[in-house]
Formats: structure tokens, C-alpha cells, sequence
């Protein structure tokens, strides 16, 4: 499946393929990010890195990181 | 499935419990609140400034606040420090007036360039030195002497687990561990007669509770980051809790706890610590002259 991932502290758009039937926790380390520092949007809704995903779902990559 | 009621989580919080929207609001808001009842952090007759910085945990901790002090009518207001980073706190300050406005809560703003004469952008163009280092200082001396000023009794931070863990580490790791004394939800070991105690609510909640409950709650907030903090000691030390955190679960609340068990003992080590009045300032110093008017060279 082909996902729309934006990842908003790179502010970058990506387009990632994943096999079916995986998790948004899949998608994390197949980026490479760590699930603690990020905040996971799955088609506008706040959703946890358990869920599953599917093809065409639009992914949004908060960074929880602020600093001052 | 969320752990209780068995809807979509929004998050796995500590202790690896997945949690709807209704369940982490309600997980949320009762820590906030028992770690205020815990700790004694405010009382009734106190008057709060409220450090606001217009990102999302200073609004998420305004908005608890609104939420607790004003049905029991403490008075409380925020006070916003503008250092001067150009694309990032004139974007954050916007975030803190339009909150403050819809709420009606008094925001006072204080700035680097009236209080000294230069933004922070402008003092780092001249001086070699760590932007973190010197902002740090800069902030909590004009937090406190404005909050004093304004009649506050306590000073309330949007410090919150992450925050901690990573200051704890940052003590250990450069040998300061007079400095890690002074942490805690309240106010550590020193104390002038110009120092308003300090109390950090959000102390139990990991920077992704936050940022995720400021997210669901539609508080108006801009997620960026500050431009000096990347690369900076405390963002290595962040990262690499936040990796331990991923691998091993509960790290970052074992550094915190850690700290809490040691830290009577630490004060009473570090209490006999004077505390005199700066000669140029007035302000409380640690030396003849405070940090601000060493490092400003005033």
C-alpha cells in the first residue's frame, strides 16, 4: 500500500510504500523515527502507534519537541 | 484498545496503557491535579504568574490553571518573556495573546531588547557563547523579578517530565549536583526574600501527553521549534532518554523518581548554599554580582 506521510519537524512530504496489514509503528521504523518524540495524525485524527493503516491514508508526524 | 473503555487510543501513555480521547483527557487533567494537591504547589490566597512562552505546554498548563484557580478565584496571570528570535517567539507570542484573549486572562509581556538593550538574536551576533546558557539566565531573572514585581507569591512553569529527566541527567553527567538540589515540582533548597518560590504542575507528564492533549484540546498552538535548542546539550540528552524510553519503558519517570527519593538528603547537603543581593542589580546573587550582570558585563 502507498501512504502520504508529512513529517512536520523536517517539514517534508514522503511517499512511502508499506506490505498490508501493517501498523503506524511499522511506518516509524521504516522512517526511522522514534515513536516517543512523535505525535500521529491518521486522516485528521489523533490516533496511537497500534493502529493499523491502509492504503491512501494520509499520515501527519508532530514532533514533540519544542525547546524554550 | 483503549485499556478502559475499550475505544481507538490516541496514545500509549506510561506504564504502556493505550487510552482513548475521553480517557487521556480525564488521565491527564487528574494528574495535574493530584500533583498540586501532592505537592501543596498553590494555595487559595496565593497570586500566581504563570510563565508562558506560547507553545504548548505553557497553554496547556494556562488552561488547567483557568480551569482550577479561577472557581476558587485565586488570582493569577501570565507572564511572557520575548527574548527575540526572529520565526520563532514572535510566532509563539501571537499563540499566547490570542489564548489569553479568548480566556480573558492578563498577559504581561517583558522583553530581552527593552530590560537590556538587545534581542537574543542581536547579544549572540556579538558574544561567543552557548544561546541556551545565556537565554536560560536572561529568562528566570526577568521571570522573577517581574513576577515579584506584579505581586506574585509563585511562579508557576510548564516544566514537564522530559524537562526534568533531561535536567537531572544534564546535573550528573557535568558534575552539578548542587544545581539538580534545586529541582523537584517545587522550589528546591535556596531562599532571598526576592525569590518567588516555583512550582511546575505538569511534572509527572511526558512531553508527548502534553503535546497530545494541547493537540486534541485545539489549543492554539504552533509546533515549532526553537532554533537555538537544536543541537544544544540538553536536545542530546533529550534524544538519547527518548531512545532508552522507546527500548525500556518508564525511563524517563525512573530518572524523575530517582531524583525525589535523594532529594531531601540533597537539600539538606546544599542548604547551608548563601544567597547574597547582586551590587549592580539588587537582584539575588550567588556572587558580588548576579549572573545577568557578569555575563551582560553591565
Amino acid at each position: 500500500m502507498k501512504l502520504d506521510v508529512f513529517i512536520e519537524r523536517e517539514n517534508k512530504k514522503e511517499k512511502v510504500e508499506l506490505p498490508e496489514g501493517s501498523t503506524l509503528k511499522d511506518l516509524l521504523t521504516k522512517l526511522k523515527i522514534n515513536p516517543v518524540t512523535v505525535v500521529i495524525s491518521k486522516n485528521g485524527e489523533v490516533v496511537a502507534e497500534i493502529a493499523k493503516i491502509k492504503d491512501k491514508d494520509k499520515i501527519e508526524l508532530l514532533s514533540v519537541v519544542s525547546g524554550g | 484498545m483503549c485499556k478502559t473503555c475499550k475505544e481507538n487510543p490516541v496514545i500509549i501513555i506510561q506504564g504502556n496503557k493505550p487510552l482513548c480521547k475521553g480517557c487521556f483527557m480525564k488521565y491527564f487533567e487528574k494528574k495535574v491535579f493530584w500533583t498540586i494537591r501532592q505537592y501543596n504547589l498553590i494555595d487559595k490566597k496565593d497570586i500566581i504568574a504563570v510563565g508562558v512562552s506560547g507553545g504548548k505546554d505553557s497553554l496547556t498548563l494556562l488552561y488547567l490553571l483557568n480551569k482550577v484557580l479561577t472557581p476558587q478565584k485565586t488570582k493569577f496571570f501570565g507572564l511572557l518573556i520575548d527574548e527575540g528570535i526572529k520565526g520563532y517567539r514572535n510566532i509563539t507570542i501571537e499563540d499566547a495573546k490570542k489564548f489569553c484573549k479568548e480566556n480573558g486572562i492578563e498577559l504581561k509581556i517583558i522583553s530581552y531588547k527593552k530590560e537590556f538593550g538587545n534581542t537574543l538574536d542581536e547579544m549572540l551576533k556579538q558574544k561567543k557563547i552557548n544561546a541556551c546558557a545565556l537565554c536560560g539566565v536572561l529568562r528566570r531573572y526577568l521571570i522573577n523579578k517581574y513576577a515579584r514585581k506584579y505581586g506574585a507569591t509563585k511562579i508557576a512553569t510548564g516544566h514537564n517530565l522530559d524537562d526534568e529527566a533531561q535536567s537531572i541527567l544534564m546535573n550528573q553527567l557535568k558534575g552539578n549536583m548542587a544545581f539538580s538540589a534545586k529541582l523537584g515540582p517545587k522550589t528546591g533548597v535556596l531562599t532571598h526574600d526576592q525569590f518567588i518560590p516555583r512550582i511546575k504542575p505538569l511534572y509527572f507528564l511526558t512531553e508527548k501527553e502534553t503535546t497530545t492533549f494541547s493537540k486534541l484540546k485545539n489549543l492554539p498552538v504552533t509546533f515549532i521549534e526553537c532554533p537555538n535548542h537544536k543541537d544544544s546539550f540538553r536536545d542530546e540528552v533529550g534524544k538519547m532518554l527518548s531512545n532508552l524510553e522507546a527500548k525500556y519503558p518508564g525511563t524517563k519517570q525512573s530518572v524523575v523518581n530517582s531524583l525525589l527519593q535523594v532529594l531531601p538528603s540533597l537539600a539538606k547537603q546544599f542548604k547551608g548554599q548563601k544567597i547574597g543581593t547582586c551590587k549592580k542589580c539588587k537582584e539575588p546573587a550567588a556572587k558580588d554580582l548576579c549572573k545577568v550582570c557578569e555575563l551582560l558585563k553591565r
